[in-house]
């Protein structure tokens, strides 16, 4: 196969497929207890360095108690792969990131992300590698597939492509252009779920975003659950599980674990919170403000809930929309 | 001179887009003036046009607007809730006729820039969100139409970095860098004018102007030659139901306008 042009962005971590057979073999099938606290997951699994990923986008189902823990041990020169957004904004805003594998960093009808502006304007993000939405989530779908890369019709022609690390080659069965995705393999993936089991079984409600894809894309895997349940209400509706325990390293029961973000069908986001921290934000001093208040003066994500009151919570939770 | 009119340049943009979506097709919606132009559609000339958001939405009932292409109302009373990955397969099997996006820049072939703005990539003078779907909804969507303010800093000779493929260097350019035939910008919407691509040179084209602008506002504000033919269209105002729908029922919370 041809390559007719090559995009001249890093690929950050050349996916090793065997070595990740290899790394699956040794992870235990066993059914055991796998609950445990964010302290204690971020620590036994996040480590200075990792090439992290969080899944679903803007405010909607995001893994803030597993973000604001990893501020809150200061986990630095972390690798990124982003969707996500408002935890992403946080990490950094925080300063904790090194390099970038971007889509999309921005607050949608709030704006730009100061966060992204200073870390990448300013050089502390040292590299920063293009994809579009479809591109980063066909990567996790090329490393759950267990091939190098999947080919796609996407990011062609454009800078987007010229800034990846993707390739277009000249296909050998039909002899049209495609673009070559690279599979992306995280180290540690963080995904926020309505509920799971001990063990790691989860179910989402409403859409799934790429729980799917990058739940089978991560060495390391911490889901942080708003219920955890009884392992016989997983066998009780299996079609509802997409994340299957043997993937899973750790589970932690966050209730309100996405907040300020929202939760479908369970709390509505908080847009007060939303506006503090954007506001906050704009300024190195709003930030370490709002991290002193939220994060670092608080020891955990119960205590953050107190911070953040109880009435708003159930004011929030009264607020979803139905079906 | 806008602010004498019963409306706002937000609520026109909104109202034109809206009218450019006719009933019966699917149409990919990103976060901010396509939601709520898709919800007007709906509720004016569109019962059913079938939205779709990229984080897995399809056929959602836009009763109230959503805030975010991940939440729950992108998908209330739908007809599907998946994921990333079939929405963006189901364009680019075919199946989703328009597109909405927006950018800081674009150029005269409708290439868009959401990335970076200045010379360099990296470390950028400015850093823009990034393609986010974008990149995606202009390679997949058969017509994809542009919501923009439109001032010679957004429309400009060049992008300083394509972001989304309008027709790229011209005629034949993207089926040459290998993105799906018939494919390509169809209009684009700004607070002066409605605009088009000429079918055989693919270069900008004026095809009417709003209410109380000119054809020389839209020149002076324009940071290259357009197309002018030789008859250029007028886009009615919004109507009294049109306005009466966006600020009672769409957007009562003043949410975007």
């Amino acid at each position: 196969m041809r390559v007719i042009e090559s995009g001249v962005g890093e690929l950050i971590q050349p996916p090793d497929l065997d070595g990740f057979r290899e790394w699956n073999r040794q992870k235990s099938r066993a059914l055991v207890d796998k609950l445990m606290t964010e302290q204690e997951a971020v620590s036994r699994f996040v480590y200075d360095g990792c090439y992290l990923g969080t899944e679903l986008y803007g405010t909607v189902r995001c893994p803030m108690s597993l973000v604001h823990e990893i501020i809150r041990q200061g986990k630095k020169d972390l690798r990124l792969a982003g969707q996500g957004v408002t935890e992403l904004d946080m990490l950094l805003a925080a300063g904790l990131v090194k390099t970038l594998d971007i889509t999309y960093i921005g607050l949608e009808v709030y704006g730009t992300s100061r966060g992204l502006r200073k870390a990448v304007e300013s050089g502390q993000v040292e590299k920063v590698v293009e994809w579009s939405n479809g591109g980063i989530t066909w990567r996790f779908k090329a490393a759950s597939m267990g091939v190098p890369f999947i080919p796609v019709r996407a990011m062609l022609g454009t800078d987007t492509f010229k800034y990846s690390a993707a390739k277009v080659v000249e296909c050998p069965f039909t002899g049209i252009k495609v673009c070559l995705i690279p599979a992306l393999i995280l180290d540690v993936g963080l995904i926020h779920v309505h509920r799971a089991d001990r063990y790691g079984n989860a179910q989402i409600e409403g859409i799934s975003g790429f729980a799917f894809e990058m739940s089978r894309a991560c060495k390391r895997l911490i889901i942080s659950a708003e219920e955890i349940v009884d392992t016989e209400e997983i066998r009780r509706y299996p079609d509802r599980t997409i994340i299957p325990y043997y993937l899973v390293d750790a589970v932690v029961h966050a209730p309100f674990g996405s907040h300020p973000g929202e939760m479908v069908y369970l709390y509505e986001r908080d847009e007060e919170q939303l506006r503090e921290w954007y506001e906050c934000s704009q300024t190195d001093e709003g930030i370490q403000a709002y991290l002193n208040k939220y994060v670092y003066s608080v020891p955990d994500h119960n205590a953050y809930l107190d911070v953040v009151g109880r009435e708003r919570l159930a004011a929030l939770k009264a607020a979803a929309e139905g079906r | 001179m806008m602010s004498e009119l019963p409306y706002n340049p937000t609520e026109l943009l909104i109202c034109i887009a809206a009218r450019q979506m006719p009933d019966g097709v699917t149409a990919f919606i990103g976060t901010g003036i396509p939601m709520l132009a898709a919800s007007l559609a709906q509720r004016m000339h569109a019962p059913n046009l079938v939205p779709v958001f990229e984080f897995g939405g399809t056929g959602a009932q836009l009763k109230k607007l959503p805030r975010a292409v991940g939440e729950s109302r992108t998908f209330y009373r739908g007809v599907c809730a998946s994921g990333i990955c079939d929405i963006m397969e189901t364009a680019a099997r075919g199946f989703v006729d328009y597109g909405f996006l927006g950018g800081a820049q674009i150029d005269p072939y409708g290439n868009l820039n959401s990335t970076v703005i200045g010379p360099q990539h990296h470390p950028p003078k400015v850093r823009l969100p990034g393609s986010g779907g974008a990149n995606d909804v202009g390679s997949f969507c058969w017509k994809t139409i542009i919501i923009m303010r439109q001032d010679t800093r957004r429309f400009v000779p060049r992008v300083d970095f394509v972001t989304t493929a309008g027709y790229l260097s011209g005629p034949g350019a993207r089926e040459e860098a290998g993105l799906p035939p018939g494919t390509g910008p169809y209009r684009v919407v700004t607070n002066l004018a409605l605009l088009g691509f000429d079918e055989e040179t693919k270069w900008m084209k004026l095809l009417a102007t709003n209410p109380g602008v000119t054809v020389d506002d839209v020149i002076a504000n324009t940071g290259f030659e357009l197309i002018i033919p030789a008859e250029v269209g007028q886009n009615e105002p919004p109507s009294a139901e049109e306005l009466r729908l966006l600020r009672e029922e769409i957007d009562p919370e003043r949410f975007y306008i």
